[in-house]
């Protein structure tokens, strides 16, 4: 394996809804910024990948703007993954394992405020008989979280502690767009905008867009004084198929957590993309963490969840750890799908 | 079961999918529409390179920078860079056919905009011919490249073919 590193993070404030910039103008600062504070030139870049989605755009193949962001010259090598950045992401690292990069910049973005996300979600189920029933994916998450209570799984105070905990961690979190401190009591005193799920329960809608830097070998050590290494990295998918799946763990997080090698040593920091309170307790367990984990210390989705960026977002979060020291490993997660249906694992360590 | 009963066999659904959008053109593009709006033509300068981009746009997409600079106005005339006769009608274009359809490098721009020509015969139309804007009368003017109906002939010299040829 090639030893690869994050180096480079740039993120935007998770917005309800940006008014003045389109999606590319959200992009085009966050790749500015990345470039001048690494001073990075279009030449040193070897393999360009972005995560974004053209049904929250409305529009086909609106992703090839976001390139008006990165340069085309000289000519650049470049993908896309109609996913969120993080398996943008797991592209990078995979080009450069095979020796075909060694300096890649990876970005996602998206403006889900354009147009109605829990109906826009509808459209990832089967496409014959879920699908043309519209439900929302708000709703479709309530379905989950009513197996996980009746199941014994948890309960609607370990759900609140969850966005509580999120929430208050994202009070020193100035990207989050979610913040402040609701005891759980508070939070079990709201109504249910889904049942069980309550307005807490649910992660925000966000217009956003991050950005990474990635370097393989010694030259990380040229853009950061203490890169964070890539010791693993996998995912997994379940299933498209709700009614073939146990929905009351994430099965895909526990195989991609064992195969990124998640337990072989304690992990300080986790930083998690589960959109809903109960989703990210099914995470946090899948992922095995011990006591001794802090979870979540930016807020992690549930404070700001940018479509297509916040599972990338994720990586950067853990990275900005391990380079200012708090963190010597740390874990990031995203995920893809209704119902937790596919599931990324990154483990980052500094050296 | 025998054949007879057989149900038939689902072999078609229709699944309608709808989704409404509120676009926004962005900042760039929403400063562009409002000078239209306003009768004029504004570009953006790329701060690596000086070439001016229109309509303007939030980078330069060559060199991955923004282009954050002071708006630069352009005149409404320029030089025909290449064009194409039109036989068929089109519903977009208010014009009889045949029409031409051209590429206009405006003068003090560096990108090309797709436009229709009138007010000259068809064998009289050719590359490097100076032209200008007709547009809409004022009072119909709108956020819209619409407010420009046409170019027509301008009475002056050929442009030198270099000053267009990396536009072709």
């Amino acid at each position: 394996m090639r030893e690869v590193a994050v180096v480079g993070f740039t993120q935007s404030p998770a917005k309800r809804r940006e008014t003045v910039l389109n999606d590319t103008e959200i992009v085009i600062p966050m790749i500015d910024e990345l470039k001048k504070s690494k001073n990075l030139k279009n030449e040193d870049m070897d393999f360009v990948c972005s995560g974004s989605c053209d049904y929250l755009a409305g529009a086909p193949f609106a992703f090839v703007m976001g390139l008006d962001a990165v340069g085309a010259w000289p000519p650049v090598c470049e993908s896309h993954v109609e996913m969120d950045g993080a398996w943008a992401f797991y592209e990078a690292w995979v080009k450069i394992q095979m020796g075909y990069a060694e300096v890649a910049l990876v970005y996602g973005f998206g403006k889900p405020s354009m147009g109605d996300l829990p109906l826009t979600l509808a459209l990832q189920l089967d496409p014959y008989t879920q699908a043309p029933l519209w439900p929302d994916a708000v709703s479709v998450a309530a379905l989950q979280a009513r197996l996980c209570l009746e199941g014994g799984v948890l309960t609607e105070r370990d759900m609140a502690e969850a966005a509580r905990r999120d929430r208050r961690n994202a009070e020193t979190n100035p990207y989050a767009q979610i913040k402040g401190d609701f005891s759980p009591e508070q939070i079990l005193a709201e109504p249910y905008v889904a049942s069980p799920l309550r307005r807490h329960d649910c992660s925000p809608i966000s217009d956003g867009a991050s950005a990474i830097l990635l370097v393989a070998g010694e030259r990380a050590k040229e853009y950061c004084e203490r890169p964070a290494w890539v010791t693993g990295i996998e995912h997994i998918c379940e299933p498209l198929d709700l009614n073939v799946r146990d929905l009351t763990r994430s099965r895909s997080t526990e195989m991609a957590a064992e195969r990124a090698g998640v337990g072989r040593a304690a992990i300080d920091v986790a930083e998690l993309a589960a959109p809903f309170s109960h989703q990210e307790i099914l995470v946090e367990r899948a992922l095995g963490l011990g006591a001794g984990t802090r979870v979540n210390p930016s807020g992690g989705a549930m404070a700001g969840n940018p479509m297509m960026a916040a599972g990338l977002s994720r990586i950067g979060e853990a990275a900005r750890r391990i380079w200012d020291g708090s963190a010597g490993r740390a874990v990031a997660h995203a995920t893809s799908g209704p119902c937790l249906q596919q599931n990324l694992v990154c483990v980052l360590e500094g050296s | 079961m025998s054949a007879e009963e057989k149900p038939d066999l689902v072999k078609v659904i229709r699944t309608p999918i709808r989704l409404e959008y509120t676009y926004s053109a962005g900042k760039s593009a929403s400063r562009f529409l409002r000078a239209m709006k306003e009768g004029r033509l504004i570009g953006q300068r790329c701060p690596v390179d000086g070439r001016v981009y229109f309509p303007s746009r939030g980078s330069c997409p060559q060199h991955g920078v923004p282009t954050d600079g002071e708006p630069v106005e352009l005149a409404d005339k320029g030089t025909l860079v290449t064009f194409s006769i039109v036989r068929i009608p089109a519903e977009t274009v208010p014009l009889e056919i045949p029409f031409v359809t051209v590429q206009v490098l405006l003068d003090g721009a560096d990108t090309i905009l797709m436009h229709v020509l009138s007010g000259c015969g068809l064998d009289e139309v050719h590359m490097g011919m100076r032209v200008r804007a007709v547009w809409k009368p004022k009072e119909e003017w709108e956020e819209s490249v619409a407010n420009i109906l046409y170019f027509e002939p301008l009475d002056e010299p050929d442009a030198d073919y270099d000053s267009y040829k990396e536009h072709i």
